[in-house]
């Protein structure tokens, strides 16, 4: 796993705080092989800080995707569409 | 994915059965043609000229497109120019667009590049193919490694000052315009290949091979660069917040 330098990485053993937090993303995208996804589960069940942290992280990519959005002005929107004559004429 | 025996602060489960399901899609949209649907109907539309179909077009995506240039460059007004260009560019590059990948990854590839270029000078030069393996590569420790205890402490590799819960904070306070600011101001601050993945995964919600396509990115880059820049805005509301 490139997330994980190679000094953190201890296979079979339980899982420390400090290398749960380099699995989450991949933990979430599905991309944990299974032994890897049982420590991770294992280590979650047991530890509140690491509870607390993937409660923030799932936050924030909520709150992220509440960024809201502006509009094309109506002068830049029918800016576009003389745009799109004058290349189909071309 | 087995469903999990994990308290209800986990739908992370039906998160990654998605994912799974986008990954397995996209191989198999990869070894056969792609359904002759949308995109061939727009393209064909856009090509014989058709402007109610380009205005449906530049309705549609409008609104990301301003939400993911908005990220690059300072104002509104700016960003308009640039998704503008990108209009521009996506109409003199129709002959030339062979349908590999989907409309909608091509037209935000032009995108984050006309973004990106309006920026710095160094953003002009370095390939974003390139900064892109640079973030991914660079040796980046998401968390603090002063949050953690050393190798002398009681619990090694254990926190040393844990994150605190977020649930008594109010929810208003919570989804107020001054957090989603510190969320805003935390994107712009991360380096640009970071924050392109961000974007388009979190703040416009693709998927990882839709992400991946307009990046033109590995699996393996996405996924650092995701993680490296959902920490850092983590780290940044966890500042603001406590």
């Amino acid at each position: 796993m490139r997330l994980l330098p190679s000094r953190f990485r201890r296979r079979g053993q339980p899982l420390r705080c400090r290398e749960l937090v380099e699995l989450v993303t991949a933990y979430v995208e599905g991309t944990l092989d299974a032994r890897e996804r049982e420590r991770f589960e294992a280590h979650v069940r047991l530890c509140d800080g690491c509870v607390h942290y993937v409660e923030q992280l799932r936050t924030t990519i909520a709150l992220t995707g509440r960024l809201d959005h502006a509009a094309l002005s109506d002068g830049a929107r029918r800016e576009l569409l003389h745009a799109f004559r004058e290349w189909k004429r071309a | 994915m087995a469903a999990l025996a994990l308290p209800v602060i986990f739908p992370w489960t039906a998160r990654s059965k998605s994912s799974h399901f986008d990954r397995r899609l996209a191989v198999a949209a990869s070894r056969m043609q792609p359904p002759a649907l949308t995109d061939d109907d727009e393209l064909t539309a856009l090509r014989a000229g058709d402007e109610a179909a380009f205005a449906a077009l530049v309705d549609r995506y409008g609104p990301s497109m301003m939400r993911v240039a908005r990220l690059y460059v300072r104002t509104p007004s700016v960003a308009e120019e640039v998704v503008q260009e990108t209009w521009l560019a996506v109409l003199n590059g129709l002959d030339r667009f062979e349908g590999r990948s989907s409309l909608k990854t091509w037209i935000f590839s032009i995108l984050v590049n006309i973004a990106r270029t309006r920026g710095t000078r160094e953003a002009r030069s370095v390939p974003f193919s390139e900064l892109a393996a640079r973030e991914a590569d660079a040796d980046e420790a998401p968390v603090d490694p002063d949050r953690f205890q050393g190798t002398r402490d009681p619990q090694p590799g254990g926190w040393a000052v844990p994150p605190a819960s977020w649930a008594p904070i109010p929810e208003q306070r919570l989804l107020s315009d001054e957090t989603l600011e510190r969320v805003r101001d935390a994107i712009a601050a991360l380096p640009p290949a970071q924050r392109a993945v961000i974007a388009l995964r979190d703040v416009e919600g693709w998927s990882s091979a839709e992400t991946r396509a307009a990046l033109d990115l590995s699996e393996g880059n996405q996924r650092v660069l995701l993680h490296r820049a959902r920490a850092k805005v983590r780290a940044a509301l966890e500042d603001y917040l406590s």
